[in-house]
């Protein structure tokens, strides 16, 4: 054979492994297609071709691969039971810039899935080649290096000190500083899953100086961004006093308020997460953010919302008012009450509605001005209701329930407790009754109007053992009014002056 | 002789006789012994024990006297500690008293400070009616905003598509399809249509690939790549016959910018202009034009001047210190004043005068 023909045969062996290569590259974007695949042995068909000698086809055998182990877990376990983490790890190191980003993306697909995976991706050694491609120049390999870390960081905190302690996060600060938006929002997302899980961790994170570039961003036109941005400042926060304070410092309010009404939901969302997890911590925190009107803000981002992104802002309103009575009576002003009551009747899912049920409750405790705010926005009938239904889960009755007992201690406001005391069990209307026999005695207009609605005639039908709590407090009332109307609202008045009928001689 | 003889007689007798008085006193030399001791013992023992009563009544007297004294000393005690303590209970209930009315002023003052709250409520209120505008604001501004966007990408989205479909324009002959005879006026596509201009094909071929990037295509390519659609050579260009360079290299010679060095850029009184425009700066950044003097004040003695905020009349208002309560001197006139001194008890200044003038005690 002539040199020419020799030669063909090697041409038409690199054109037949190139087009495979590049249609199962192709053919592994559809999910369809990839039960054959792995029923076919691809796995072992792409292992060899990564360590081929043309560099186009060793860089679309890793993207071939990172896509298929992208797909489900078992893929990505084949992976790493065939041993092609280690040579990927150390081409990270060695290659191109583009083989670099292949390798990165394979190595983030198969990180994603679990922790066990992740831990067998650290293991190889990938931590330093990816911090080293971190210090690269070109935008796009940082960015699926920062991917990667971000993804094996996200599952738990060993793994986030592994990355860590590979001194990833001066290089993502950096990372956060380059023009280019899409290493941005990657770099964000990678800070935040890295100190979501421990404070140690958020500490390591802002003592690199992460909260000046991330506060920086937050009027950045671009949504995606935000929502990375907003989600890293809220796990900082989350930890202690002291990241809050440190994250409020930065000067993000009031113009994080704007936030809340850009278009996207989930910058929406991560802005309330935010908020809450900085009015969490003390009164003071709380005070600031109430100052710079941030409570009607988030009482209209969740008159705009539905669902399971309103779940930060109820969530906020309760905090704040939990810390004093003067907070709680900000929420009341600034027009709370009313969009929490539509909350608790609007909202389908149970978790939401036990939220919504614990922030009335914290609203209401404090003194009978707050409790009267919360019964004239007519909750406590839907509290009860929600506290009745057997099929509400038990951490909302539980809560309801909460809610309702310290609401009702303080409640002075007797038209919203009548209908209470028609439909309550016997150990919410031991308190109902009781809030009516302290505030009978002293007023005749109530007590006139407690008549005239039936709530006497309810008060004698009540049983209760002599001698119980619930008795005493019937029994105060009773003493308010004269004996004549007590015995004519007693259930069997009519049996026995009919009785007395009988008995009677007539006088002629 | 007579007396000697009796005598004699008697002599035997005598002794006898004496000897037996002697054993008589001997036998009853014991007894009578004892007797004696006994009865002198018991007179002695009435001695002793007169003399004992006797003492014991003497020493009865002392203590008695002694008794009374340490009783009658802690009795003043006693009465000096009750008045102390009795003193200590008035003084400490009227401290009560003070305390109350000051924690109740300054509680509702400071602490609790009702109006406090309602004007900041109130501020608060405005507040968040300013957020909320301006919020509302914002979102609209927003939405506009993405509105526009959306429009735009809407347009651009229906030229691209003229442009390559600018073949369904309607000509003289046919009709094209957005162009129905049915219709009065043509559709809005036809417009577009016809103002557009036809999209090349290499245009048309460099769109963005998802994988862009990740595969290395600008690499040297192997020389067996999967096989392409042929192009057409090119035109060539009609040459110069004769020993000329090409014209394009030259024209760019010929209009090379120029590019002078940094040296000749820089102007000669570069070093003026700097110091210039670093005199503007400062100038522009000082508060205070003119230069500060150490110690220039020794000399001048000035009159102090008090502060504005205490002296002169538009001070500051003295909120809750002059009108916060009301007073009324008038109806206090006439009142006596408060006691300060408890009244003394005399019984103690009588102390330790009682006594004999040996017993003076200051």
């Amino acid at each position: 054979m002539s040199q020419r023909q020799l030669l063909q045969v090697f041409e038409q062996y690199q054109r037949a492994r190139t087009s495979f290569v590049q249609t199962i590259a192709e053919l592994s974007t559809r999910p369809q297609n990839i039960e054959t695949l792995q029923n076919a042995g691809v796995m072992s068909l792409l292992r060899p071709l990564l360590l081929d000698v043309v560099p186009t086809i060793q860089q679309t055998a890793a993207l071939a691969l990172g896509r298929l182990a992208n797909y489900n877990d078992n893929l990505a376990e084949a992976i790493v039971k065939g041993d092609i983490l280690p040579q990927l790890v150390y081409s990270l190191a060695e290659q191109n810039r583009f083989y670099k980003k292949a390798a990165a993306f394979v190595l983030r697909a198969v990180a994603k899935h679990s922790p066990e995976l992740a831990q067998a991706v650290v293991d190889c050694g990938a931590l330093d080649a990816l911090v080293i491609s971190l210090e690269e120049f070109d935008p796009g390999v940082k960015e699926a290096a920062a991917w990667a870390l971000g993804y094996i960081a996200r599952h738990n905190g060993e793994l986030s000190q592994a990355v860590v302690d590979a001194g990833a996060i001066p290089l993502l600060v950096l990372c956060i500083q380059e023009p280019e938006v899409a290493l941005k929002r990657i770099a964000a997302s990678a800070l935040s899953d890295i100190s979501k899980h421990s404070p140690e961790l958020a500490q390591t994170v802002v003592d690199a100086g992460a909260i000046a570039h991330l506060s920086q961003m937050i009027l950045n036109p671009d949504a995606k961004l935000k929502r990375q941005v907003f989600s890293a400042l809220s796990q900082i926060s989350k930890h202690s006093v002291d990241l809050a304070e440190m994250v409020v410092e930065a000067e993000i309010f009031p113009a994080v308020l704007t936030c809340l009404k850009d278009p996207d939901e989930y910058v929406k969302k991560n802005v309330a997460t935010l908020i809450r997890e900085i009015t969490k911590h003390t009164p003071e925190l709380s005070q600031l953010i109430v100052n710079a009107g941030g409570v009607a803000a988030v009482i209209d981002y969740i008159g705009d919302s539905r669902g399971n992104v309103r779940l930060p802002g109820i969530m906020m309103l309760g905090y704040v008012a939990a810390h004093s009575e003067n907070l709680a009576m900000a929420v009341i002003v600034s027009k709370g009450v009313p969009q929490l009551a539509i909350c608790l009747s609007e909202e389908p899912e149970d978790h939401i509605k036990a939220a919504t049920a614990w922030s009335l409750g914290q609203i209401g405790r404090h003194t009978p001005e707050h409790a009267r705010a919360v019964a004239v926005a007519n909750v406590l009938p839907r509290l009860l209701s929600l506290y009745m239904e057997s099929e509400s889960s038990e951490d909302l009755q539980v809560k309801a329930k909460k809610a309702l007992k310290s609401i009702l201690q303080k409640c002075t406001y007797l038209p919203a407790l009548e209908p209470l005391l028609h439909e309550a069990p016997p150990n919410i209307l031991k308190h109902v009754v009781g809030q009516f026999s302290k505030v009978l005695p002293h007023d005749s207009k109530a007590r006139r109007l407690f008549v005239t609605s039936g709530g006497l005639r309810k008060i004698q039908e009540i049983k209760s053992e002599p001698g119980s709590v619930l008795q005493g407090y019937i029994n105060s009332i009773n003493n308010c009014y004269p004996e004549e109307i007590v015995r004519y609202y007693s259930p069997g008045y009519s049996d026995t002056l009919l009785e007395r009928v009988d008995h009677y001689q007539p006088v002629m | 002789m007579a007396t000697m003889v009796k005598l004699q007689r008697k002599i035997n007798g005598i002794k006898e006789e004496s000897f037996n008085r002697n054993r008589v006193a001997e036998e009853n030399r014991r007894k009578e012994h004892k007797a004696a001791l006994l009865i002198q013992s018991w007179f002695r023992g009435c001695r002793v024990r007169a003399y004992l009563r006797h003492l014991q009544r003497k020493a009865t007297t002392i203590q008695k006297i002694w008794r009374g004294y340490l009783g009658r000393m802690y009795f003043r005690r006693m009465v000096k500690t009750a008045y102390f303590i009795m003193k200590m209970n008035f003084y400490n209930v009227m401290a009560v008293r003070i305390q109350k009315r000051w924690r109740a002023y300054y509680v509702r003052k400071y602490v609790h400070n009702y109006y406090a709250l309602k004007q900041y409520l109130e501020g608060l209120t405005m507040t968040n009616e300013i957020v909320r505008r301006e919020l509302e604001e914002f979102a609209v501004i927003k939405s506009r905003e993405q509105e526009k966007t959306a429009l735009e990408s809407g347009e651009r989205k229906k030229d691209y598509l003229a442009r390559k479909m600018h073949y369904l324009v309607s000509t003289e002959q046919i009709a094209g399809v957005f162009n129905s005879p049915y219709k009065l006026f043509p559709d809005e596509m036809e417009f577009r249509l016809r103002g557009a201009k036809p999209l090349s094909p290499k245009a048309s071929r460099s769109r963005k690939n998802g994988t862009e990037g990740i595969v290395e295509t600008s690499a040297p390519r192997t020389p067996f790549a999967l096989p392409q659609i042929e192009h057409l050579p090119p035109i060539p260009k009609k040459k110069q016959q004769g020993p000329f360079r090409d014209p394009t290299e030259v024209l760019l010679q010929r209009y090379k910018p120029l590019e002078p060095t940094l040296r000749v850029a820089t102007s000669i009184t570069s070093v003026e202009e700097a110091r210039e425009e670093l005199k503007r700066k400062e100038w522009g950044s000082q508060v205070n034009d003119e230069l500060f003097h150490h110690f220039s004040n020794a000399n001048k003695s000035r009159r102090h001047e008090l502060m504005l905020h205490t002296s002169s009349k538009f001070g500051h208002v003295d909120y809750g210190t002059k009108h916060f309560r009301e007073e009324n001197p008038e109806k206090l006139k006439g009142k006596k004043d408060f006691k300060r001194v408890f009244t003394t008890v005399q019984v103690f200044d009588k102390f330790g005068k009682m006594y004999s003038s040996a017993g003076k005690a200051v």
